[in-house]
């Protein structure tokens, strides 16, 4: 399948259109592969679409343009949501995210900056992407956008990095929260209780505000107000599920990496078509 | 007498940092051990305090070099690597970032802080990392010219010091090459190779052991760490046939480690060869001729060392 060079900034409903494929074109890849980080995936591609779609001044023909916005998946497991958004925005070609994982690949399991065009910063030990994206921040003038998980935040690193940001008034810094409220062992609230997200960001300096992390419209409101702040970094909170987008994925509870057997796959199977009919009605 | 090595390094902070706008430099929350004040005051946009937050400052050092500055931090030696290695590791390492970390108080350097603040493990994480470059100061002249290497090298470059000074060895920046050893004093039946501030202490410790016997010792100041220069231990190896190490280190993972790998996989013959270092042990508090007797690297327990080495063999 190939990729049609997109027409940027999209509309809403282009952006929905956006965040389905890239739904479809990960889990297709991870179906193929026969595991992968299903549910931390899925719950950032709406966002994903939003910055990608809209907001995140790039161009794929130049991946490394110096005036460039930066983005830092700090959630680096999430890999394969960002490959198949950058695929599809036409970094590389479609058929690469066959190539997740296979040896030699340039498209490891965790993002790579030295590997992968259009990938900013290497991630995938927890709690670092944030510190990276801050001190990108403080560096350049270019806006600096970053996803970290909600048990991501269970990481001492984030906080040091949330305060280093607060303290420099970096408002050109806009940190996303997956808060999808599961982690690799269960529940956030059973096994770190997060409380408030929204307040402690606040409590840190931040601006802070939640929205529903499905709801393109909502993530491209408040990516709207981050960027008309100029005195602080903006934290949107995603109350996101993780899976979502996909039924199958969703009712999994423990849906954080997922090995696929037949049943599940023909379960996923089905689940993609959908996406695939919902981008049709979408055109 | 040289001025303190701090004193030098913010010298060559503000020397590189008029040149080059890209130089960063952070600090977390030790400006005043290290006197970079000055730094902050002449070049406030090139200065970041970080705070007590050491693997963020990892982190914001790695994500400015993403955008092309060349960032130098400092922290104490303990601090600035084995409390933030994953992050100097990955988002410096393995992102392939210039990261340029300058850990002071160097093992027993750190003496009344104790052993919380003592690093004796420090060269062998840095070692680990791959493609790192770790230089251990024995000069005024040596620390200049690592500074100026690391601005240039990009990479993870670990520098360890003294904050306090240290007598010359050097006439000027010219007389060091990064990556080479320099041969302080030459010798036939036995080779010191030592780093940092025991290089001073194995030239006193030659001069002994010179004035009990009749070995003639030749002294090498590895101050690069890695790499190594092979070629110059392999030529003294092969020369004197007995080779000690010294270092304020622990004698595992550090600079005897790095000597004894190369010069077995050299096949170079020898007759004798030992670490001399900490041995397996944690720091403690102390002056520095004690802690350098207790660890067994002062100039009279090196000399010792090696007398009862060339006793035995």
């Amino acid at each position: 399948m190939q990729t049609q060079a997109m027409q940027v900034p999209l509309d809403l409903r282009q952006i929905e259109s956006f965040n389905l494929a890239i739904k479809k074109e990960m889990s297709q890849a991870l179906l193929n592969m026969g595991y992968g980080h299903f549910g931390g995936c899925l719950s950032v591609t709406e966002t994903l679409a939003c910055l990608y779609g809209h907001y995140l001044k790039h161009d794929p023909q130049n991946p490394k343009m110096i005036d460039r916005d930066l983005f830092v998946l700090s959630k680096g497991h999430a890999g394969p949501a960002l490959y198949a958004t950058l695929a599809l925005r036409g970094f590389f070609d479609l058929s690469w995210l066959q190539t997740i994982n296979a040896n030699g690949t340039n498209l490891p399991s965790h993002a790579d900056m030295n590997k992968t065009p259009g990938v900013d910063m290497t991630t995938g030990s927890l709690g670092q992407g944030i510190s990276c994206a801050t001190g990108m921040a403080i560096g350049s003038h270019s806006n600096v956008f970053t996803i970290v998980g909600d048990g991501e935040l269970q990481e001492g690193q984030c906080w040091e990095a949330v305060q280093f940001a607060a303290h420099y008034k970096l408002s050109n810094l806009v940190v996303f929260v997956d808060n999808n409220k599961r982690q690799l062992d269960g529940e956030l609230a059973d096994i770190q209780e997060p409380f408030d997200l929204q307040q402690k960001f606040t409590a840190f300096g931040f601006k802070s505000l939640t929205v529903d992390g499905g709801n393109i419209a909502e993530i491209c409101n408040a990516i709207e107000q981050a960027l008309a702040t100029t005195d602080k970094p903006t934290a949107i909170i995603l109350d996101t599920v993780k899976g979502q987008g996909l039924k199958t994925v969703v009712d999994i509870p423990a849906n954080h990496h997922l090995r696929i057997d037949d049943n599940l796959r023909v379960a996923l199977e089905t689940d993609i078509a959908m996406l695939e009919s919902k981008i049709e009605e979408l055109k | 007498m040289s001025q303190e090595l701090r004193v030098i390094h913010t010298e060559m902070l503000m020397e590189l940092a008029h040149e080059h706008d890209e130089i960063m430099v952070l600090e977390a929350d030790l400006m005043g051990s290290m006197s970079t004040g000055k730094f902050a005051k002449a070049h406030p946009k090139q200065f970041l305090q970080c705070g007590i937050a050491e693997a963020n400052m990892i982190g914001v050092a790695a994500g400015l070099s993403a955008v092309g500055k060349v960032p130098f931090v400092h922290s104490f030696g303990c601090f600035a690597t084995r409390r933030c290695y994953d992050q100097v590791f990955l988002a410096g390492g393995y992102a392939q970032q210039h990261l340029n970390i300058f850990g002071s108080d160097a093992g027993v350097t750190a003496v009344a802080n104790g052993g919380t603040h003592m690093p004796f493990e420090d060269t062998g994480l840095m070692r680990l990392v791959p493609n790192s470059t770790v230089i251990d100061v024995s000069d005024e002249y040596v620390l200049r010219a690592a500074m100026r290497y690391a601005y240039h090298h990009r990479g993870v470059n670990y520098l360890r010091s003294t904050r306090k000074d240290l007598p010359h060895l050097y006439q000027s920046e010219q007389d060091i090459e990064i990556g080479k050893g320099n041969v302080l004093k030459d010798g036939t039946t036995i080779t010191l190779v030592a780093s940092g501030i025991c290089v001073h202490d194995a030239m006193q410790a030659a001069s002994i052991i010179e004035e009990k016997t009749d070995h003639k010792v030749a002294v090498i100041d590895m101050h690069t760490i890695k790499p190594l220069d092979v070629d110059l231990l392999v030529k003294y190896a092969e020369k004197t046939r007995r080779v000690i190490t010294i270092e304020n280190h622990n004698v595992t993972g550090g600079l005897g480690d790095a000597v004894a790998s190369a010069l077995l996989c050299s096949g170079v013959a020898l007759e004798s060869f030992c670490k001399l270092g900490v041995q397996e042990q944690f720091g403690q508090v102390g002056s520095l001729d004690f802690l350098k007797e207790t660890y067994g690297i002062s100039a009279g327990k090196i000399a010792e060392s090696c007398l009862s080495i060339l006793d035995k063999h």
